[in-house]
């Protein structure tokens, strides 16, 4: 008989703590095939941040650290300096990237460190219970902005791959969503892109995932794709922001 | 070839600064990772570390915060190496979230901080204000680092070296405690070549799960009852930490009237006094801890058994003092001399107030004089 879908060695068999209808299952499963499809499970070493993400390492049968909130880029960057060839990757929510881990992303950027990051922006802190995250759209209600995201007290959705965009160190910076099997296909592309920038020693990677997360955007998974589709995108438009093989 | 010159200096020596020294002795004990944010007085550390480690081909970062320096070295004691920041206290305040996350994930690493006055910015001259954050853990959770107090240029050199093979042997941070006048003074030092420790392999680094089962660096155990576990296997290190490795240096204890603890620059006042009165009928003797954790409770225990009173000097308002109560017991009055925010007490200080607290004139009568001499 033919095997056409299996799960990846590099995925752990367990019941994983994500709710429904969210995004994190399908990028860490993504990681686990391109781990096994390359053969480079005995080379790669992964983040897991403070967030929904916390318990990756429960999930991915590779060695991983875990880092205080906000800190992978830092944590990384110290396990590169002592593994040069090593595959090192970090993965990341919206809070602990782009929030308390600002200072971290940006001079990691800078130095051009040699890293992947892959970060999961859902636009609201899910681990805590739905609280604004500095991704979540104006007018975008959570329960830190009940009546919705008003800029005039709580400023503006951050674009991390524009903001990393100029920076002279960063080399490859990509969007992409989780909305559609299209979608994810190509999510899976610039996951490999990233991976591939790292190992031909091209500096640093970014892809940031837009990534349903419908229990606290109180809505069901249909309507969550459907959002990311026609209202995270409006704000955090798809495509590839910055590729070291295409300069302009 | 000689290594000795007329009169015995050993050609070895090298006149460094403590910061200096500190960072040297790193690289010796095989040191590779230095993670660093400029901050005054511990600038000449590592200031010395970016042209000294691409020459071992170590790697130097100057982060982009302390916080990021100290993450740095979660890293690397992660992935294997040996890693080391060094800072002063308002930057030490800022690795706190770092250190309390290195001792919950059992990573070896050292930490230096050369004190200066607090609290706040305070001001950049020698200060033993941060002994309470050092000792008493600093960060949040129930756990110790393991605490060096150098009082010289070459014993700031000697125990960074021991620094690093304390870290591997226990899985610990270990925190070298110094001040701005250990830590900018200039002394004759020399790197001893020391044996190779037999250390335990680092089976739970993070290489890469090669043929192996995956390795996991983490402080979380949500798991009910699993952190419980965790922190008494923690606490079980901690009392074997202290039943080994405590240090501590003894002057003149035996005979001594009255007994000094001090560590650091302060002990290195005392040591004047205690030579001082040894002309004289009335003795000071002196216990200078070198690990403050673990604190040196039984020899302060046992002098305070046959001294009249005990004196606590400190470049603080009062901290080491409370550990040495604790470990006496109430068995004899110990008392306290401290100065603050950047002043260093005087041998001349310390005596007065030595005769102010002995119970006759036995003291008035000898140090008096000892003081009229300065």
């Amino acid at each position: 008989m033919h095997t056409i879908y299996e799960k990846p060695k590099s995925f752990i068999d367990t019941p994983t703590h994500f709710c429904p209808g969210c995004g994190h299952g399908i990028v860490l499963r993504m990681i686990a095939e391109i781990i096994d499809a390359w053969g480079i499970r005995g080379k790669t070493i992964g983040l897991a941040p403070v967030g929904c993400a916390v318990l990756a390492y429960n999930y991915l049968d590779i060695d991983m650290c875990e880092a205080a909130h906000g800190r992978p880029p830092a944590v990384a960057t110290g396990i590169k300096r002592v593994h040069p060839d090593h595959v090192v990757f970090a993965y990341q929510g919206d809070g602990d990237l782009a929030a308390i881990g600002t200072a971290e992303i940006i001079h990691a950027a800078n130095r051009g460190e040699n890293i992947t990051f892959i970060f999961v922006n859902n636009a609201v802190y899910g681990m805590t219970s739905g609280q604004m995250a500095p991704t979540t759209l104006l007018r975008q209600k959570t329960v830190t902005t009940p009546s919705g995201r008003d800029p005039i007290n709580s400023g503006h959705p951050i674009r991390v791959c524009e903001l990393l965009a100029v920076l002279d160190g960063s080399s490859y910076l990509e969007r992409v969503s989780l909305s559609s099997p299209e979608n994810i296909r190509k999510t899976k592309k610039a996951i490999e892109k990233g991976f591939k920038t790292q190992m031909e020693k091209k500096g640093f990677s970014l892809i940031e995932i837009l990534s349903p997360c419908p229990i606290y955007w109180r809505m069901d998974a249909n309507e969550a794709m459907k959002y990311i589709d026609e209202e995270m995108t409006r704000t955090f438009p798809l495509g590839v922001v910055k590729d070291w093989e295409h300069k302009n | 070839m000689k290594d000795r010159l007329p009169g015995g200096i050993s050609i070895m020596k090298q006149l460094l600064t403590g910061n200096e020294a500190a960072a040297e002795a790193a690289i010796q004990a095989g040191c590779r990772y230095y993670y660093g944010y400029p901050i005054t007085p511990q600038n000449e550390l590592i200031n010395y570390m970016s042209t000294r480690m691409p020459e071992v081909g170590g790697a130097f970062i100057q982060a982009e915060s302390e916080i990021a320096a100290i993450s740095m070295v979660h890293g690397s004691a992660a992935a294997g190496g040996r890693a080391m920041t060094s800072s002063s206290s308002p930057g030490i305040s800022l690795k706190q979230e770092g250190i309390s996350y290195l001792a919950g994930s059992e990573l070896p690493c050292v930490i230096v901080n050369i004190q200066r006055g607090g609290p706040g910015l305070g001001d950049i001259s020698a200060s033993q204000a941060d002994y309470f954050q050092a000792v008493k853990g600093g960060g949040h959770g129930d756990y110790h680092t393991i605490v060096l107090a150098p009082c010289s240029v070459q014993e700031m050199a000697d125990l960074v070296y021991d620094a690093f093979d304390l870290a591997d042997k226990y899985r610990n941070p270990v925190i070298i405690l110094g001040d701005a006048q250990v830590g900018q003074l200039m002394e004759p030092v020399e790197f001893h070549k020391k044996p190779k420790k037999n250390l335990p392999a680092k089976s739970w680094a993070l290489t890469g799960a090669e043929g192996r089962k995956k390795n996991v660096i983490k402080s979380f155990y949500p798991v009910k009852g699993q952190l419980e576990e965790f922190n008494a296997h923690l606490q079980r290190k901690y009392r074997t930490i202290e039943e080994h490795e405590v240090r501590y240096e003894a002057i003149n204890i035996h005979k001594a009237d009255v007994i000094l603890v001090a560590y650091g620059t302060s002990a290195r006042i005392c040591k004047e006094v205690v030579k001082k009165s040894q002309q004289y009928k009335f003795k000071v003797g002196m216990v200078r801890p070198v690990t403050l954790w673990p604190f040196p409770k039984e020899i302060i225990r046992k002098v305070s058994e046959r001294v009249e009173c005990i004196l606590t000097v400190e470049m603080s308002a009062g901290q080491m003092v409370e550990d040495v109560k604790l470990a006496v017991e109430g068995r004899c009055p110990v008392h306290f001399y401290g100065r603050t925010g950047g002043g260093v007490p005087t041998s001349l200080e310390i005596i007065r107030k030595i005769v102010e607290i002995v119970p006759d004139n036995r003291a008035a009568n000898t140090l008096l004089q000892l003081a009229a001499v300065k």
